[in-house]
C-alpha cells in the first residue's frame, strides 16, 4: 500500500498531464456530441420520413459497433483524407459515438413533454420553432439532465480508448509508465483513482443542478 | 338588430382516418355572443373548436373570421391563431415559467412587444383575473382554479377577437369551478365573443346567448338556453339533457 502512495506521488506530474488531456478530450467530445445529439434528435421527431431514417441509420450503426472499432475506422479513414492530430481524431470519434446515445436521450425527453404544451404555444400564435425553442426544449433538457449526466460519465471513461490511437491521456500515461517499469498493476490502479475522482466531482455537479431545478418546479 | 359576424363555419367535415368526426357542421357566432356547445363525450366538440383555430386541419368546408374566409393555403395560420384564443381543459400552462412569464411569453415572442409594456399589460390582466399577488410564483404552486385563470389571462394577453374554451372547468375540484366561471362571465359581460364547451348548465343559462347540442359529429339542435333546456325539440336532445341533469 505504501508502495502505491509512493508511486502515486512520484508520478503525479505525468498523470496531471494525462488528466488534462482526458478532461480536454472529454469536454471537447461531449460538447460536439451534444450538438450532434440535438441535431439527430430533431431529425427523428421531424415529420419528414427521410430525415428520420437518416437518424435511425446513424444510431443503428453506432449502437451496433464497438467504440474501439469506430475510433480506429474514423482515425484511419480521416487521416487518409486530411492530416488531423490524434487528439481531434479521438475527440470527433468519441463525439460521434456519444452523439447517438445523446440523440436518443434528448428525443425521449422531448417526446415525454405533454403535447398540450405545443398546442398551448401554437394556440397563442407562436410558430412551431418558437414553441420548440422557448417551451419544449427547456423542459426537455431539465428532464434529460440525469440521463445526460450519466452519458457524460460514460463519455469520460470511454475517452480512455483514445489511447489506442496514441493519445497520452490518463490511460495512455499509465500504460507508458507501466511498460517502462513493468509495474502495470500500480500504474493502472493510480489511473483508476484519477477516474474515480473525476466521476465523483461530475456526479456531485449533476446532483446539484438537479436539486436546483427541482426547486423551481 | 343584426350583429357583426365573428366566426362562421360552413359545411365543415373532418375525419381521423376512417372515423368521421365532424359532419356538415354549420355554425355562426356573432360579435359579443356566447355560444355554449354541449354534447356527449366523443361527439366532436373539441374537434370543432380545434378546427376553428387550426390546431386541427379540416378536411372540407369553410371557416370565416370576421366575414373573411381563412384557409391554410391563403393565410398565415400563426396570425389567425393570434386572433382566436384557446383555453384548455388541462390549462397547459408552461411549468418552467412563472405566472407572469406565462402571460407575457406570446406578446414578447409573437407580437415583439417591448418588455415593459408586456409586463405592464400582463400584470393588469393578472390583477383582473384576481391573481395580482401571484406574478412571480410557478404554476405548480397554484390551485386548479388559479391555473385556469392564469391560462385565461395568458390567452387574453394576445388580445384575441374570439375566445374558445374547451371544458375549462372539467378538471377542477367542484369548489374551484365557480371562480373560473365568474372570470368567464366577467369576460362575456365585457363583450368578448366566446365559444364554450361546458356542461355547467347554470353558466349556459346565465351567460350563454345560444346553446348548441352536438351528437355524433352533427349539430342536432340550436337555440337560446331557455328554449333548448326547457323545450328541446329533438328526442336526442331530450335524452342527453335528462342524462346530465
Ligand atoms: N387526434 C385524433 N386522432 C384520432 N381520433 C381522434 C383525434 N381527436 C379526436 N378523435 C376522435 O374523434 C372523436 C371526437 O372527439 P372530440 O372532438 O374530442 O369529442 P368531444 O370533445 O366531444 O368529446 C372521438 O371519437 C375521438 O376519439
Ligand atoms: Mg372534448
Amino acid at each position: 500500500m505504501s508502495h502505491f502512495f509512493d508511486v502515486f506521488i512520484e508520478s503525479y506530474p505525468y498523470f496531471l498531464q494525462g488528466l488534462k488531456i482526458t478532461l480536454y478530450l472529454s469536454a471537447a467530445s461531449l460538447l460536439i456530441a451534444f450538438v450532434i445529439g440535438l441535431f439527430f434528435a430533431i431529425l427523428k421527431i421531424s415529420n419528414i420520413k427521410v430525415l428520420g431514417w437518416i437518424a435511425d441509420a446513424y444510431i443503428w450503426v453506432i449502437r451496433g459497433t464497438p467504440l474501439i472499432v469506430q475510433i480506429f475506422v474514423l482515425y484511419y479513414g480521416i487521416t487518409e483524407i486530411i492530416l488531423i492530430d490524434k487528439f481531434w481524431a479521438g475527440a470527433i470519434g468519441l463525439a460521434i459515438h456519444s452523439g447517438a446515445y445523446i440523440a436518443e436521450i434528448i428525443r425521449g425527453s422531448i417526446q415525454s413533454i405533454d403535447k398540450g404544451q405545443m398546442e398551448a404555444g401554437r394556440s397563442l400564435g407562436m410558430t412551431k420553432l418558437q414553441t420548440m425553442r422557448r417551451i419544449i426544449l427547456p423542459q426537455a433538457f431539465r428532464r434529460a439532465i440525469p440521463s445526460l449526466g450519466n452519458q457524460f460519465i460514460i463519455g469520460i471513461k470511454d475517452s480512455s480508448l483514445v489511447s489506442f490511437i496514441g493519445a497520452q491521456e490518463l490511460f495512455g500515461v499509465s500504460s507508458s509508465l507501466g511498460s517502462n517499469s513493468f509495474d502495470f498493476l500500480t500504474f493502472y490502479s493510480v489511473a483508476a483513482v484519477y477516474y474515480l475522482f473525476i466521476v465523483l466531482i461530475l456526479t456531485a455537479i449533476v446532483n446539484r443542478i438537479e436539486k436546483k431545478l427541482a426547486r423551481s418546479d | 338588430m343584426s350583429k357583426k359576424e365573428m366566426v362562421r363555419v360552413e359545411q365543415l367535415n373532418k375525419s381521423f382516418g376512417k372515423l368521421h368526426v365532424l359532419k356538415d357542421v354549420d355554425l355562426t357566432v356573432d360579435e359579443s355572443n356566447v355560444v355554449v356547445l354541449i354534447g356527449a363525450s366523443g361527439s366532436g366538440k373539441s374537434t370543432l373548436l380545434r378546427c376553428i383555430n387550426f390546431l386541427e386541419m379540416k378536411d372540407d368546408g369553410k371557416i370565416f373570421l370576421e366575414g373573411e374566409q381563412v384557409d391554410k393555403d391563403t393565410h398565415n395560420l400563426n396570425e389567425i391563431r393570434q386572433r382566436v384564443g384557446m383555453v384548455f381543459q388541462h390549462f397547459n400552462l408552461f411549468p418552467h415559467k412563472t405566472v407572469l412569464e406565462n402571460v407575457i411569453e406570446a406578446p414578447l415572442m409573437v407580437k415583439k412587444m417591448p418588455k415593459n409594456q408586456a409586463i405592464e399589460e400582463g400584470k393588469a390582466l393578472l390583477d383582473k383575473v384576481g391573481l395580482g399577488d401571484k406574478y412571480d410564483v410557478y404554476p405548480s404552486t397554484l390551485s386548479g382554479g388559479q391555473k385556469q385563470r392564469v391560462a385565461i389571462a395568458r390567452s387574453l394577453a394576445m388580445k384575441p377577437e374570439v375566445m374558445l374554451f374547451d371544458e375549462p372547468t372539467s378538471a377542477l375540484d367542484p369548489e374551484l369551478v365557480g371562480e373560473v366561471l365568474a372570470t368567464m362571465k366577467e369576460l362575456a359581460d365585457e363583450g368578448m365573443t366566446m365559444v364554450v364547451v361546458t356542461h355547467e348548465m347554470g353558466f349556459a343559462r346565465e351567460v350563454g346567448d345560444w346553446v348548441v347540442y352536438m351528437h355524433d359529429g352533427r349539430i342536432v339542435e340550436y337555440g337560446n338556453p331557455d328554449e333548448l333546456f326547457e323545450r328541446p325539440k329533438e328526442q336526442r336532445t331530450k335524452e342527453f339533457l335528462s342524462s346530465i341533469l
